[in-house]
């Protein structure tokens, strides 16, 4: 009942996701909070939505990023929700239990008919995975889709969270990161796939794979850095050619 | 971290009233002071009566005062809820020791067991307090081991000061005693400065090239946060103080909560009676007011990981 | 269709997982109903979840063909477009001022009658009183036959200031265009180039075929000032001084036909390259194609060393030398003139690399890559096909690079002839529409001569009677503009004039300009849809507002007599009207994505798709369909009322998209025609139809035969297939016209020759620009005396997860962009003083806003840039006053003059392409400087907060979405 489950999950269901191909285009975003506003954590409260300042329950964000400088310098756009950590302090700093590691499938999520509203695991995620809802008094976070991924009122093809269904890049992707078969521990494996702040110790499930190298890339193996003149020039070509 | 003035009120008074319980309960035990009932009465309502206080005004920030019951079902992992349970626990022994104290003007032999035992308790949940923040790597000036120490020690040193204002008031003061407040003042004040020098010393634990994973293609920069206007997170986890005005406030701290008493304290050693009651007084209160300026940085100075994918380089 | 959810679940119980409940399986909906997505205008399909009678979700459908089940931030947005409290509730008719928002609520009958008699009277003194344009709408097909049927030439929709020239670059080149006539061939492409591209119409098409791209580890070269978006993921970001592409094109040539990298047979083939050009400076026909008695272009043919027709199938054409032809004078094949131009040393990547901004190192190896994807990689896909000539290919071999470009071509004075640069570099790779190469979408290609040419000529206009053609068209030769004997203009934005001859989409940017001048004449009712012509889509818009309040001299009368305007919300537009036509929203009304407008066709298949009220609007608003044809049978116009003088149409817009035939058996949709409903493409109208799109989930989608896919423009089962849907007129091929005979045809009038003669002061101006060659100039903006004081390049861009100006009523899209900055250059900014989050002047020749800043390295370091359309007038879309939008918040907009300086005749002409008309946004110059302490704190200019509209709702101070629709939303009772 308390603290983390005390063997790992069977299965380690997350996220993947591709640094390299996100455009940064919030889809994923808007998308959860549309799915999650009427779902597990509904609502996802927005104060003062026409006014000066308005604020909302997000449950995933896009920040976007400078990386390097100069030749190789990038853009990176970067989107952030709950990583499902292994070793979730969230979790463990929850005082009432709300907070909680599922021992089947390692999500985290807060159960939010226990949770007082202290706040503490949003000061515990290093993170930022956790949404403080001011009007309902709860903390609310990335529930991987709880309600979708095991829906059987929806289709098979469907039972993924909605920020993967909905990305139009195929920047995200979910699975199982137990299952070294699985696509996306394939994929972790064959891109490289990192951690997050590693030395916070908290074993996250989710990985981000880094953006490709960039410039040097040609357009296939086997093209030169530049083209030699048609011997003769041109005109002495076009005529070899239609001679031919 | 966002200074919220409930948590602070809270810890500061608590601290104090912990410090306070155990002062009580130790001297009394020990039979260093008589079991005068309007010296106890007074005592022990205003440890406990600030430590309720500071109990209940945690709870005012809650988002769900009424269940706070809840919080103290986690004490296998979390410190939160350890700290709940001893506090609560604490009230048992307290009460009672309190009530012998009071109602039958007891507070030695098996009375004075209970007053160790509510000593223990105001120990160990300041230490509890302590390591509710010492516990979160995600903050790592507050990841360090010299917070509980700090917190100890600033729980006595609060207490300390009132103990001794307060045997003045009813005349019941121990000749040593302003010689154990000030050593207590002394090392609290060289166990602040050393977190100081620690955490002003101390290497990034991570940086926005850590934080995105990104760090070995060059330097990591924020250029657009997820939403233009600030989310809880920032408003949270993102308070920023200028580091000139964090160095006029530790300068203040320091003045107030440990030089100033202090100086006082060791004046108190020659002092006669009433100079020495008010001069007590004023060290009490300054001390407070001192610490309540002490937590504030503590809070404001401590920078969480978060703010990294905000705009920090380095934390 | 409606799918009805499993209702027994809700019986099944919560699991409890460790000790804690989670009802893991929810009942999503109890109804799910297909519909397209309006909250852009790629038109996405998707499926809508109600939940107790309320839209519960909104997700993609995964059968769509246009976004096969994604969904993008706006679609996502959809509930709370439905909840915005800026929806518009009631007809209005103004009672104050103009500007000052103060309005009487009127019922519909009121409205439609004060329209109809305003209508009226200018159809029956002169139908060219009423300009009626139309912003982001998807009804052009529906408002351009009202418009003809009113008898007015003055009508357009936005394309003019968005993207006409790469619709005329394209359409006068390979018969369609970027823009959403093509598309890479996102599954066989070796490279793929993209000039200046944000976001575009196709966002999800976009996005998905570059995670294609990514998949298969093909590079993808971006070419940008800013590397944001699509270029942050590019594997090469070129960060050009905007404007300049043409330059990088050209050198791009350059290198390829040096080396003889270009795809010869292709040429000679699908393409004009050898078609002669007659070399006989001064005379009428020099520079026009040599073409035999019937008129037939004709080519030299090396087999029998002769002059032979163009089209004929055995000929085997040479591309170079000079040739004797008829009477002796000599011609000049087109690819002759094309290797002279461009293997010029001014053309060398040494001569242009530092003016674009890339080093000649880089473009001699993007050219060096484009040579190897094309010629190296060949994509081949085994399918027999045969060309227009009969020739029987075994296979289909394709050059795999593909391209593609929008605004950021087309927003510059020079884009027209960018674009064609683009193009022209694709064909002599042979790659259009080639395996791997960019693909035609259906029914596009079209040839230049079956596409319309421009109604609105002088005799074309009179009082009570239609216009006998559509509007807009593709003029050929100077007869075709619509001038009077003096070469005045004929329609109030000038298009089709000497000073945008080929403005194919209209001028919109100048309607209220003009009209406001009274140049070329005063008009009486300005009527608009869906444009926010007070704000975000006017260049200069202080002046703009000043223009729409502007009273005759004296008179009580403005100088734009009346205004009418449908909108769904309170934009800042609404506030100049003096009639208000509340709107429905894109999930209230029936709505039409035709073939006969702006398709969503892919290039596999031609598709259309409706819309279909799935939530009844509980407001006292119609779908503008509706009242414009209400308006239509109110005023009697032709085709809107039967013989009885009765409505055509009762049905409404419904009624139109099923039975309204613009020819026989060629209607709104192509899907279920004819009487049971079989019949696809053409036939008789269905009464049935529209169930039968529902039934399909809203869309119809029609593939082309596998042999047909490729090399669409000669392929003889595509001009089949094309014929037999109505798409094209002729079986014809559509060769590619690298060499433009149009444009030489307009030069060769500025030269002197033809009937029709630009005036003198247009006529250098039309000799210059119509090279019937692309080349490159610079942008005007940047040629203008003034511009040594404005050094810095301004632009915008498209932000994914807002839709100009109408995200900011959303209250999700709104957090992610409450206000905008200007992003300078770092070193830039270093150099002059300015830090992250300052606030500076940005002054142009037009005038100066005060703006907040922020550093990025990513951006080329002549050009600052913004996020289009965040800024708002304070009080609009019924925001708060002082919200971030408007005291943060700003446009370029009020930094661009809709005009050019005078020149010295006096003329000033519009800023604009020359060729096209198309609105030069980005050719914006300006200089920055930070502002003194004092005034930093709030955008500038500021205006008058719009007053709060009569019937808007009041503004929530939270928002608990969800919380109705969920069977848990009692959670937070729990203790
Ligand atoms: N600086 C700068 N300015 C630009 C551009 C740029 O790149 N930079 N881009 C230009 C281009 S390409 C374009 S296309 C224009 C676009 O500019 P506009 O055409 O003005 O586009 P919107 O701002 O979307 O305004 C459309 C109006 O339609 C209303 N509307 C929304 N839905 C409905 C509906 O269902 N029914 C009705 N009746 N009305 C509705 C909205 O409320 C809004 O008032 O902006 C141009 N302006
Ligand atoms: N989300 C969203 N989607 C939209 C719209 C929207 O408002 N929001 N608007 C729709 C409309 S009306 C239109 S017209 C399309 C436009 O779609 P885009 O063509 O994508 O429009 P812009 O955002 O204007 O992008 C122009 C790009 O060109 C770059 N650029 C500027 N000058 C130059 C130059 O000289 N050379 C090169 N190579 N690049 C240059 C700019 O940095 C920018 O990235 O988007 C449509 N789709
Ligand atoms: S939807 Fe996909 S591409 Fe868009 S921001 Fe999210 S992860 Fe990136
Ligand atoms: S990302 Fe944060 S909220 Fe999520 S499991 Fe890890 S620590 Fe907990
Ligand atoms: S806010 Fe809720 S979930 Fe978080 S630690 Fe407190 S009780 Fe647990
Ligand atoms: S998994 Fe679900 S809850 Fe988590 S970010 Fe994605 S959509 Fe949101
Ligand atoms: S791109 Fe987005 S807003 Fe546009 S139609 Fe598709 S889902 Fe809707
Ligand atoms: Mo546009």
């Amino acid at each position: 009942m308390t603290g983390l489950p005390t063997a790992p999950s069977e299965k380690r269901l997350g996220l993947v996701i591709d640094l390299d191909t996100c455009v940064g285009c919030h889809a994923c975003a808007v998308n959860c909070k549309e799915w999650n506003t009427g779902g597990y954590h509904a609502p996802l409260t927005d104060e003062r939505p026409y006014d000066t300042d308005p604020s909302g329950v997000w449950l995933n964000r896009i920040h976007t990023f400078e990386v390097g400088e100069g030749e190789s310098g990038r853009l990176v756009h970067f989107p952030k929700s709950c990583l499902h950590c292994e070793d979730a302090p969230c979790v463990t700093v929850c005082p009432t239990g709300a907070s909680y590691k599922r021992s089947e499938d390692g999500i985290v999520l807060v159960d939010e008919d226990m949770c007082i509203g202290c706040k503490l695991c949003s000061w515990a995620c290093p993170y930022g995975a956790r949404e403080y809802d001011q009007d309902a008094g709860v903390m609310k976070k990335c529930t991987l889709c709880i309600d979708r991924i095991y829906n059987e009122n929806l289709d098979e093809i469907d039972r993924v969270p909605a920020c993967v269904a909905t990305c139009p890049a195929s920047a995200r992707h979910f699975g199982d990161l137990a299952d070294p078969q699985s696509h996306v521990s394939r994929l972790v494996e064959a891109r490289g796939g990192f951690d997050l702040m590693p030395e916070m110790e908290t074993q996250p499930v989710n990985k981000y794979l880094p953006p490709r190298a960039k410039g040097g890339q040609a357009g296939g193996p086997g093209s030169d850095d530049k083209l030699m003149p048609a011997a003769g020039g041109f005109l002495a070509w076009l005529d070899r050619t239609l001679s031919d | 971290m966002h200074p919220a003035y409930s948590v602070i009120f809270f810890t500061t008074a608590s601290g104090l009233g912990y410090g306070l319980l155990a002062l009580l309960g130790l001297y009394a035990a020990a039979g260093l002071i008589p079991a005068d009932r309007w010296f106890g009465i007074t005592g022990m309502a205003v440890a406990l009566g600030l430590i309720t206080f500071g109990l209940l005004s945690s709870t005012f920030h809650l988002g769900h005062p009424e269940r706070a019951w809840r919080a103290v079902t986690q004490w296998r992992s979390s410190w939160l809820s350890r700290e709940g349970l001893v506090a609560l626990a604490t009230y048992v022994p307290a009460v009672l020791f309190a009530a012998g104290w009071v109602l039958f003007g007891r507070t030695t032999g098996w009375w004075g067991i209970l007053g160790v035992l509510a000593a223990i308790g105001a120990a160990l949940t300041v230490y509890c307090t302590g390591m509710i923040y010492a516990s979160l790597r995600a903050i790592p000036r507050w990841h360090n081991r010299w917070v509980v120490p700090n917190y100890l020690a600033l729980a006595l040193a609060t207490g300390g000061v009132s103990f001794d204002a307060l045997t003045r008031v009813f005349g019941l003061e121990r000749p040593e005693s302003a010689l154990v407040v000030s050593i207590v003042l002394a090392a609290s004040w060289l166990l602040k400065v050393i977190y100081w020098r620690d955490i002003d010393a101390a290497a990034p634990v991570s940086t926005s090239g850590s934080a995105t994973g990104l760090g070995n293609f060059g330097d990591v920069r924020l250029l657009d946060p997820p939403h233009t206007q600030d989310n809880y997170l920032q408003r949270e986890m993102g308070y920023r103080i200028a580091r000139k005005h964090a160095a006029k406030l530790r300068r203040i701290a320091v003045i107030l909560t440990f030089a100033l008493p202090l100086a006082l304290s060791l004046l108190l050693l020659t002092l006669p009676s009433i100079p020495a009651l008010v001069a007590a007084s004023l060290s009490a209160l300054s001390c407070m007011a001192g610490v309540v300026v002490e937590r504030w940085l503590f809070f404001a100075e401590a920078k969480h990981v978060v703010t990294l994918y905000y705009g920090a380089c380095e934390v | 269709m409606t799918v009805s959810n499993n209702a027994e679940s809700e019986l099944e119980p919560e699991v409890t997982v460790d000790g804690h409940r989670v009802d893991e399986s929810p009942r999503v909906s109890d109804e799910v109903k297909f519909t397209t997505c309006y909250m852009c205008a790629c038109r996405c399909g998707i499926k809508v979840h109600f939940k107790d009678g309320d839209v519960r979700y909104i997700e993609g459908n995964r059968d769509h063909p246009v976004n096969r089940g994604v969904l993008c931030a706006k679609g996502s947005a959809g509930i709370m477009h439905l909840k915005s409290p800026a929806r518009l509730t009631k007809p209005l008719r103004r009672v104050g001022e103009r500007g000052a928002g103060e309005f009487e609520e009127i019922e519909w009958e009121e409205a439609l009658d004060l329209a109809t008699a305003w209508l009226a009277r200018a159809r029956a003194t002169n139908p060219h009183r009423l300009a009626f344009f139309t912003g982001r709408d998807q009804s052009q097909a529906l408002t351009s036959w009202w418009a003809m049927q009113f008898g007015t030439p003055n009508y357009a929709a936005h394309g003019g200031f968005c993207s006409v020239n790469m619709a005329a670059a394209g359409l006068y080149t390979v018969g369609s265009a970027f823009w959403e006539f093509g598309e890479p061939d996102w599954e066989h492409t070796r490279y793929f180039m993209m000039f200046g591209v944000a976001e575009d119409h196709d966002s999800n098409p976009i996005k998905m075929g570059l995670s294609r791209l990514k998949e298969r580890g093909v590079k993808f070269v971006s070419v940008n000032p800013v590397r944001t978006g699509y270029s942050a993921v590019a594997d090469e970001w070129l960060g050009v001084t905007p404007g300049t592409d043409g330059l990088l094109v050209f050198a791009l040539i350059h290198e390829l036909i040096n080396a003889g990298k270009v795809d010869v047979e292709y040429l000679r083939r699908y393409t004009n390259a050898p078609w002669l050009v007659v070399d006989d400076p001064g005379a009428a026909d020099d520079g026009l194609f040599a073409r035999d008695n019937e008129g037939r272009p004709l080519c030299w043919d090396g087999k029998t060393d002769g002059l032979c027709h163009a089209l004929d199938p055995d000929v085997e054409p040479l591309l170079k030398g000079a040739r004797p032809f008829a009477d002796g004078r000599t011609a000049r094949p087109v690819f002759e003139l094309i290797a002279e131009r461009y293997l010029d040393a001014q053309y060398a990547p040494d001569a242009v690399a530092s003016r674009i901004g890339v080093s000649a190192a880089t473009i001699r190896r993007i050219a060096a890559e484009l040579a190897h994807a094309a010629f190296s990689e060949e994509v081949i896909i085994e399918q027999p096909w045969t060309d227009w000539a009969g020739r029987k290919h075994e296979r289909m071999i394709g050059r795999p690079v593909s391209m593609h470009g929008m605004r950021g071509i087309s927003a510059h004075s020079n884009g027209f002839h960018t674009c064609r640069a683009i193009h022209l570099l694709q064909i002599i790779l042979g790659s259009i529409d080639t395996p791997g190469g960019w693909r035609f979408k259906p029914p596009y290609p079209k040839s230049l001569d079956s596409l319309p040419q421009p109604s609105g000529h002088p005799e074309d206009v009179s009082p009570n009677s239609p216009l006998p053609g559509p509007h807009l068209g593709f003029p050929r030769k100077p007869d075709d503009l619509l001038i009077d004997d003096d070469g005045t203009p004929q329609r109030i934005d000038k298009a089709f004039s000497w000073e945008a001859p080929l403005a194919a989409h209209g001028m919109m940017h100048t309607v209220i300009s003009n009209a406001w001048r009274g140049d070329p004449y005063p008009i009486d009712t300005l009527f608009m849809y869906m444009a926010n012509m007070a704000w975000n889509s006017a260049m200069n818009t202080a002046e703009t507002i000043q223009m729409l309040t502007e009273k005759e001299g004296a008179t009580d009368e403005y100088k734009i007599p009346r205004i009418i305007y449908s909108d769904a919300f309170y934009s800042e537009m609404v506030a100049y009207a003096d009639l208000v036509l509340p709107d429905t929203t894109y999930l209230e009304r029936w709505d039409c994505i035709s073939l006969l407008d702006r398709p969503i066709s892919d290039a596999d298949s031609a598709n259309d798709a409706i819309r279909h009220p799935v939530v009844t609007p509980q407001r006292d608003v119609r779908p503008f369909q509706d009242v414009l044809l209400d308006l239509g049978a109110r005023l009697g116009l032709p085709g809107m009322v039967d013989e009885q003088g009765n409505p055509q149409y009762p049905g409404g817009y419904r009624d139109y998209m099923i039975n309204h035939e613009r020819r026989p058996g060629v209607g709104m949709l192509s899907g279920w025609r004819g009487a049971n409903g079989i019949m696809s493409g053409t036939g008789p109208p269905n009464p049935d139809q529209l169930q039968r799109y529902i039934d399909n989930q809203g869309f119809w989608q029609g593939e082309i035969p596998t042999e047909a896919r490729y090399f669409k423009n000669v392929n003889t089962a595509y001009l089949d297939y094309a014929y037999e849907n109505s798409f094209v007129a002729t079986r014809s091929p559509i060769i590619l016209q690298l060499y433009s005979e149009e444009l030489q045809q307009f030069r060769l009038a500025a030269r002197g020759h033809g009937p029709a003669q630009p005036p003198e002061k247009h006529r250098e101006r039309i000799e210059t620009y119509f090279d019937p060659l692309p080349f490159w100039y610079r942008p005007f903006e940047e040629a203008l005396e003034v511009a040594d004081r404005f050094q810095l390049h301004a632009v915008t861009q498209r932000p994914m997860a807002m839709y100009h100006s109408w995200g900011s009523q959303n209250a999700w899209l709104r957090q992610i962009h409450t206000s905008n900055r200007l992003y300078v250059p770092r070193i830039l900014a270093q150099s002059l003083g300015i830090d992250d989050e300052d606030w500076v002047w940005v002054e142009s020749r037009n005038g100066r806003i005060k703006t907040r800043v922020r550093l990025m390295d990513g951006v080329n370091p002549n050009t600052v840039w913004t996020w289009n359309a965040i800024g708002k007038r304070a009080g609009a879309w019924n925001l708060a006053e002082d919200s971030p939008e408007s005291k943060e918040g700003f446009l370029l907009n009020h930094l661009i003059h809709e005009l050019l300086p005078a020149r010295e005749s006096g003329y000033r002409y519009s800023n604009s392409d020359p060729v096209t008309g198309q609105a030069a946004w980005y050719d914006l110059r300006v200089r920055i400087e930070k502002v003194a302490e004092e005034e930093a704190g709030e955008a500038a200019p500021q205006f008058n907060p719009l007053g709060k509209l009569s019937g808007v709702d009041e503004r929530p101070s939270i928002l608990r979405i969800g919380a109705d629709v969920t069977d848990s939303s009692d959670k937070r009772q729990g203790a």
